[in-house]
């Protein structure tokens, strides 16, 4: 193998796999030593930078950091005789920033002083068309961001559900970007883009989300239509005000996280016999493990491998549906379908049906003769990294752009239509993208005295203290999570490994005294003969069977060996560099942020008068 | 020293021995010897035999004298018994100890100034008695803990750090051993574990005194220019005699070979230690040619390392002794102490 290039600024950042993993690439390790310092207002602006929303992130984010923490794959028996391996709470520890910091008003960037002319348009005002604007309006962009709802927070606002997110965060959080100089114009729908255009927008924004819920074409949905609703309509009018009661036997019929929110959202309105059923297995629904354990534990039973039929009603009353009982078998190309199980069909009674199977995008007020081209399945054709559509000023992002995905996706296309808009009204390629910056600093203070905690916690994953159930499900605004307190906090920050702080190795001061290798509680290095990765990877001290991380392979040595490092299980406890009587290893800390618009993210090329002045 | 403790997290893919244990429950505290030291590595390279060799870790006794070198079986095998001797006294100590339990694994380690200074009478007579023991020297030719003068191992001619040369001749404590009677005698470099790990377990294997010399460079006062135990150094005169592959009594042999000087070696155990020969002229049974072999290298200022000498025949001190099978821990006080009587009968048949 070829020696590692640790310059180029991909291979550190896939050491650290939750920053890796999340879109926005926010630097997560930095934050949560922020967190363990009582540091809250750093790590929350640290968090505000990259993600915008961490308030409402740290209660409702996706969480792709989670699965891919490393701390899940070192976990095992031998601190506590337990099998479980989790992550770091890395969703939970960033609410906690939002909680404890201080007053940080002062710290966002302020409107711009001098407008610098350009004028761009955002449709919708949910977490895409906020990051945008946020991005934009304090370079001197004139925003004007659209939303048919008369406040901004788009899906954050209509369908997840207040006992998840209350409202103050939302507000808070939307006013820190209305406040930067954005002109929002609350319940002003878009009717047409032709229209828009003709306005004289230099580049226009869609993140319109993905605002229509699937529906279920099956005999007796027309006839009991009064008592079957689409779920994300259901849930806005309950999010409004506009629903606030339910029948008393409930089912819901999907297995997403709209399923998850409109279950839980039933059983506060007077739902007392509430269910999902769900066409897949268990294991196979698309909501996040989380959020169907927090629907169970209020005591919400989720039925699987039944496939809706017909929905049986009597005069215009609901009163069941009828499901047929289904296996699913993958064929070898892991694609599933369900096959009858010959059991007879299975009817269960009830009042309401929340149909919550599956959102669409729809752009009705997209005029098809505009130069916006749409793929067969109605969405805009992109560039998936610049979110450039075929109309070169017009963008999209979050929900609307690639079908419904989540929040911190809507954030980090934001951030990279922000991108885009600001080199293309730079007269500059947007194909072109800026390097994220990056920074590795050592983080040696003595012989052994490192700046951060090398220590590793054995602590396993702490939960989050809930609200009593009976009090959580009186009231429909009552925040079901309590969040950690600082204590709790600290203990679960300790329990991350601090993958940022990187594993520096110097080829020229080593002396293969074996030392690193003896130490490494993880067998993570090796001094051998090189050779070629397939060949090398089961020969290794420890054998590095994850093909997905990364191998880090030194310049030939004097004994003409190298030393290589595999990166999949690595403590980043730093007794390698502890005992390393020559240097040959340093601990140094890699932050990475990613370039978003402004002058950072324009090529050196720009002409001097088309600089923003400071 | 490190102020961590080595985290009890490990490779997912460590696997366990035969009697239910990882490598990682053959270790022991955290070292607190300078960075880099090569007692480390020998510390690694006993925590790696043992677990190779299925051993109980309670079935050994590791025992040690004074210095840097004696201070390393607290970082090893932290479940087994162990015994901090005064300075040079380990092999009485442990001999006393042999004589009690036959039954244990005896470990003694030790270093160039604990064997070869003060301890010199100690180790000639453990290896004369053929005591079953191990015996590791962690050979660095200065006396690290009181920074760095030269030991009695230390190369006539060679440098200290500060420049002085070393006047004094050399105790080469593989030709004393041999010459003392040891029935296995190896040397390895504390810097390759592929010949050092296939050492040891041998050397445990092996029914009778087995004395390892191991070169162990000390970073802080013996690893520069001048030094004839330094890394460089060693790597750069280090003349292998074999490469050694060692398989229990119970194991099948696996390894193939091409056709080449290839020579098995069955210890009284019934283990095999198979060598690939490197020098095609050495014989590592012959204890006379051994000797002259070893001192003509060194005379040319060469390392010679590997299985120096075996023999198969080796007989230990409690079938010389004649003494009795059991540990004395499992007689009962009638037997350990028969009485009037018996001790008449003695006397009797002294007469």
């Amino acid at each position: 193998m070829k020696p590692t290039d640790i310059a180029a600024p991909d291979y550190f950042h896939k050491v650290v796999d939750c920053q890796w993993a999340c879109p926005a690439h926010t630097p997560v390790p930095e934050y949560i030593r922020l967190i363990a310092a009582g540091r809250y207002s750093d790590a929350y602006m640290l968090n505000w930078v990259s993600n915008v929303f961490p308030g409402i992130l740290g209660r409702t984010c996706d969480r792709p950091c989670e699965p891919a923490c490393r701390r899940a794959r070192v976990e095992d028996e031998t601190a506590d005789g337990q099998s479980r391996r989790e992550p770091v709470a890395i969703c939970r520890l960033k609410r906690v920033a939002a909680d404890y910091k201080q007053d940080i008003r002062g710290r966002l960037p302020t409107p711009a002083a001098q407008k610098n002319g350009r004028r761009v348009a955002c449709i919708g005002a949910g977490p895409a068309s906020l990051t945008v604007a946020r991005d934009l309006a304090p370079l001197g962009y004139e925003v004007v961001i659209y939303d048919g709802d008369a406040r901004a927070g788009g899906m954050m606002r209509t369908q997840i559900p207040k006992f998840r997110l209350p409202e103050e965060v939302i507000d808070e959080e939307t006013g820190y970007v209305l406040g930067l100089g954005v002109d929002f114009r609350g319940g002003q729908y878009v009717h047409s883009l032709r229209d828009l255009l003709a306005e004289g927008y230099d580049a226009v924004f869609v993140g319109c989300g993905a605002p229509r819920g699937q529906d279920l074409d099956i005999p007796g949905r027309q006839q009991a239509a009064k008592h079957i609703h689409l779920g994300i309509d259901w849930l806005a009018n309950v999010a409004f005000g506009h629903t606030t009661s339910i029948g008393k036997r409930v089912i819901v019929l999907g297995g997403g996280n709209t399923a998850m929110d409109c279950c839980r959202s039933a059983r506060r309105l007077g739902g007392e016999d509430v269910k999902v059923i769900v066409r897949s297995g268990f294991e196979q629904m698309k909501a996040s493990p989380w959020e169907k354990e927090d629907a169970m534990h209020e005591g919400i039973p989720i039925l699987n491998n039944l496939v809706p039929k017909a929905f049986t009603h009597n005069g215009g009353r609901l009163t069941g549906v009828t499901f047929s009982k289904v296996r699913s078998v993958y064929d070898d190309k892991g694609r599933r379908s369900l096959l009858p199980t010959g059991e007879p069909d299975a009817h269960f009674p009830c009042d309401v049906v929340l149909v919550a199977v599956g959102q669409e995008n729809a752009f009705p007020w997209i005029e098809r003769d505009i130069g916006i081209e749409f793929d067969k399945w109605g969405l805009p054709k992109l560039d998936a990294a610049t979110m450039q559509s075929t109309l070169p000023n017009v963008f999209f992002g979050g929900d609307a752009a690639f079908g419904p995905k989540n929040i911190i996706w809507a954030v980090a296309h934001g951030h990279d239509a922000a991108v885009s808009i600001d080199r293309l009204l730079n007269g500059e390629d947007i194909a072109a993208r800026p390097d994220p910056m990056t920074t590795l600093i050592s983080q040696k203070m003595g012989i052994h005295a490192w700046r951060y905690d090398n220590a590793i916690s054995d602590d396993r994953r702490l939960r989050v203290p809930l609200r009593d159930t009976s009090a959580a499900l009186k009231n429909i605004r009552i925040e079901v999570e309590l969040g950690f307190d600082p204590q709790l906090a600290f203990k679960e920050a300790q329990r991350c490994l601090n993958c940022d702080v990187q594993t520096v190795f110097a080829p020229k001061l080593c002396i293969e005294c074996d030392a690193c290798m003896d130490i490494c509680p993880m067998d993570c290095i090796s001094f051998t003969c090189n050779g070629e990765e397939e060949e090398l990877r089961p020969r290794l001290r420890a054998p590095a069977l994850n093909a997905s991380q990364a191998l880090y392979v030194s310049e030939t040595l004097k004994t003409g060996r190298v030393m290589i490092k595999d990166e999949d299980v690595c403590l980043h406890c730093g007794l390698c560099a502890e005992r390393c009587p020559t240097g040959a290893w340093d601990m140094q800390k890699f932050l990475l942020q990613m370039t978003h618009a402004g002058p950072a993210c324009r090529s050196a090329s720009v002409p001097a008068d088309q600089q923003p002045t400071a | 020293m490190t102020y961590i403790a080595k985290p009890k997290l490990h490779h997912p893919s460590l696997t366990k021995n035969r009697v239910g244990f990882t490598r990682r429950d053959y270790e022991g505290k955290i070292s607190t010897l300078c960075a880099g030291c090569g007692h480390d590595s020998i510390s690694a390279a006993i925590i790696q035999a043992c677990w190779e060799l299925d051993i109980e870790p309670h079935r050994v006794a590791k025992l040690s004298g004074i210095g840097c070198s004696s201070k390393t079986p607290d970082y090893f095998l932290g479940n087994s018994h162990g015994f901090n001797t005064v300075h040079g006294r380990m092999p009485s100590v442990l001999t006393g100890a042999y004589l009690a339990n036959r039954e244990l694994i005896y470990l003694g380690v030790s270093g160039d100034g604990d064997s070869a200074s003060i301890g010199l009478g100690q180790f000639a007579h453990v290896m004369r008695r053929g005591v079953n023991m191990t015996y590791i020297v962690e050979n660095n030719g200065v006396y690290g803990l009181t920074k760095g003068q030269f030991s009695a191992t230390a190369d006539k001619g060679s440098k200290s750090k500060r420049g002085q040369v070393n006047n004094d001749a050399p105790i080469d404590l593989v030709t004393l051993a041999l010459v003392m009677g040891a029935t296995f005698v190896g040397r390895g470099f504390s810097g390759d574990k592929t010949q050092l790990v296939p050492l040891i377990k041998s050397a445990l294997a092996h029914q009778g005194a087995a004395v390892i010399d191991v070169l162990s460079p000390c970073l802080a006062f013996n690893n520069h220019t001048g030094s004839t135990k330094s890394y460089d150094y060693v790597r750069e005169h280090n003349e292998a005699v074999n490469r050694l592959d060692f398989w229990p009594p119970r194991e099948e042999i696996t390894a193939d070979y091409g056709e080449g000087e290839v020579t098995d070696v069955r210890q009284h155990d019934g283990s095999v230690v198979r060598l690939r020969k490197l020098h095609a002229d050495y014989d590592p049974t012959d204890r006379i040619r051994a000797m002259s072999y070893i001192q003509e290298h060194a005379a040319r200022g060469e390392v010679v390392t590997g299985l120096l000498y075996v023999d198969v025949d080796s007989r230990d001190l409690h079938r010389q002794l004649g003494t009795v099978e059991q540990p004395l821990n499992t007689l009962g006080a009638g037997q350990l102490c028969p009485g009037t009587t018996a001790l008449q009968k003695i006397n009797a048949s002294l007469r």
